[in-house]
């Protein structure tokens, strides 16, 4: 076909710009699911819902709140911390409950909990796509190396790091994070020490789930929000999970920016079949290193 | 030999079953036809899945790429190729069982979840493949309209054929299971370790395990596309594995028929509440959610423990 017909080294600058945008993203919703693979072990599908519900989320109250730019700001807030909610209610109503079954029953349990989502979603939102408008300020375009680049991507790019460096001082610096460090390790040990371990985890399940609400808040004006958004973001994000390492944050760093990089520069060389070259990148990864590339929590 | 294998009760059993289902066309419509045909189509498809996770122990989470791997070779075969479509029916499970031995050499070196992590990869890959190569499986809109011999292209053909097929790749699956190498494989599950350590080859016994079962995925595949007439890439995207591996937690995953109890629970349930509703996953969800907190042995698995405590023992080795 078009097979590497127009790569041009400004080309290969603005998508590796455009992927690290899509890093971003992937990197946020990945980092919560690895939190939640790390420290409670559960393999949760759900995470993808939470996403979408976080897009869905993130529409309504910014059209609620007139469709401006100040809607969008405060939707960014406000849908994270929505989808925090619903997970604390699930986490307290049902998965502590889960803890101790096998991984396989909670991966089939957090499945169920996808298709009811999935529904939910329909029965609330309809079927319809959905889009909104970056706020102003980052509304258009600038020049990169004569090619245009999106200014929501620039903004995107600046939350990434942030995000990052926000998750390290969470886990290294304070109370929470270090006992929830420890209870990755060994719960039994951090509960006889006379520490609430469901207590803590439902901390940081509800901590992944408000990255998975936030990553949804932030692709919402990039792309159309629509039913089925949760299926490919989740298997995205459980490959970048395995390839960086189970529960390691800077390996979902490493693994997002694998795949994120790998589509961007799929999509220049060979645009049909963009859609292979990152689940390439990741056997090719885990063929090498089937444990993942960083050290994992298990 | 198979006096000891086959409880002369369940034998019975069996064979009324299958005249029951020979005569059935004569007394339901069509549509009825097509359902039972469907069922029995997944339900096979589960049964192989339950091979490898149920009597090996293994988390076979990308399951649904051997059953699309299979319908491909043999649709691509039938329509690609001016070879007999003999020779396609053949192709298929091979195929399919070549795809599964490539995949279980990179992936048998991690167990558990890693192990179900990694085939989700792989799998993804395939998937990912064939959704996009439009110029030869079809990219996202699959194939329509295969040329299926004459024999089987109708419904009642359809049926037939697939209900003959189904029981013969049952009772292969059966005697495989109940063969010293389906007891070695359980003793792989419940303990892998000292299996080793008494000279059993575990990785070369789960490699023969997973080839077997994604072979039957692969006849599972054909039979799909007899009575569909078509192929999708939907039939292996991730969500359908799952749904398979529902079908094996549903039916209960201790016992042998417990994956085709599961399969037509959750196809007849897609069927009649989607008559009803298009909610009809919310319903499965839901069922699924007081499945795991009330029968975690699942349906049949439960009526097992309860009617036959003995056989319970047998089957589910040492839990």
């Amino acid at each position: 076909m078009e097979f590497a017909s127009n790569i041009t080294l400004s080309a290969l600058f603005q998508q590796v710009l455009v992927g690290l945008s899509k890093t971003t993203i992937l990197f946020i919703v990945a980092s919560g699911l690895s939190l939640i693979l790390g420290v409670l072990r559960i393999p949760n599908v759900a995470h993808g819902s939470l996403y979408m519900i976080g897009a869905f989320l993130t529409y309504t109250i910014a059209m609620f709140l007139g469709g401006g730019s100040t809607g969008f700001w405060l939707a960014l807030i406000l849908a994270p911390i929505g989808v925090g909610l619903v997970s604390i209610i699930i986490e307290r109503g049902l998965f502590c409950h889960l803890y101790e079954r096998e991984h396989l029953i909670l991966l089939l349990f957090t499945f169920a909990f996808t298709l009811v989502f999935g529904d939910l979603v329909k029965l609330v939102w309809g079927s319809d796509y959905r889009s909104i408008s970056a706020p102003e300020i980052f509304q258009g375009s600038f020049s990169v190396m004569g090619l245009p680049f999106p200014r929501y991507n620039l903004f995107l790019l600046f939350i990434g790091p942030l995000v990052a460096l926000g998750l390290w001082l969470l886990a290294n610096k304070t109370k929470i994070g270090k006992i929830s460090r420890a209870a990755a390790v060994d719960r039994e040990m951090v509960g006889a020490v006379g520490i609430n371990v469901s207590w803590v985890f439902c901390f940081v399940f509800v901590i992944g789930c408000v990255l998975a609400g936030l990553g949804g808040a932030l692709v919402a004006p990039t792309q159309n929000i629509t039913q089925g958004m949760d299926h490919t973001i989740i298997i995205e994000a459980f490959l970048i999970v395995i390839i960086g390492g189970l529960g390691n944050m800077w390996g979902a760093v490493l693994g997002a920016l694998i795949f994120g990089l790998t589509d961007s520069i799929g999509i220049l060389v060979w645009p049909q079949f963009a859609i292979v070259f990152p689940y390439t990148a990741v056997v090719i990864v885990l063929v090498f290193f089937p444990r993942g590339l960083l050290k994992s929590t298990w | 030999m198979f006096g000891k294998l086959i409880h002369k009760k369940s034998f019975g059993l069996a064979i009324v079953l299958f005249v029951f289902f020979l005569i059935l066309p004569l007394f339901v419509s069509r549509f009825y036809i097509y359902i039972f045909a469907l069922i029995f189509v997944t339900g096979l498809l589960a049964t192989s899945l339950n091979i490898v996770l149920g009597y090996g122990g293994m988390f076979q989470f990308h399951h649904s790429v051997f059953y699309g791997v299979g319908a491909y070779g043999f649709v691509l075969m039938l329509t690609k190729t001016d070879l007999s479509p003999l020779f396609a029916f053949i192709v298929g499970p091979i195929v399919a069982a070549l795809i599964s031995l490539i995949m279980g050499l990179i992936c048998i070196r991690l167990t558990k979840l890693y192990f179900g992590m990694l085939q989700l990869a792989l799998g993804s890959l395939i998937w990912a493949t064939v959704f996009r190569w439009y110029s030869f499986t079809g990219g996202d809109n699959g194939i329509h309209g295969i040329p299926l011999p004459s024999i089987i292209s109708s419904t009642s053909g359809a049926y037939y054929f697939t209900l003959i097929i189904t029981a013969i790749c049952l009772i292969f699956m059966y005697l495989i299971v109940n063969s010293p190498f389906g007891s070695v494989f359980q003793a792989i599950r419940d303990n892998p370790e000292r299996s080793e350590a008494i000279g059993v080859n575990v990785k070369r016994h789960q490699l023969i395990g997973l080839m077997i079962a994604g072979f039957f995925a692969g006849v599972a595949g054909i039979l799909f596309v007899t009575v569909e007439g078509s192929v999708f890439p939907d039939m292996m995207f991730w969500t359908f594995s799952l749904e398979i591996l529902i079908m094996c937690l549903l039916g209960g995953w201790f016992t042998f028929l417990g994956p085709m109890f599961g399969a037509a629970i959750i196809v007849s349930l897609r069927t009649f509440v989607g008559i009803y509703t298009e909610y009809w996953t919310l319903i499965l969800g839901i069922v699924l959610m007081l499945l795991i907190f009330f029968l975690p042995e699942g349906v049949l698995g439960y009526f097992v423990e309860r009617f036959k405590p003995h056989d319970k023992a047998v089957l589910s080795g040492e839990k």
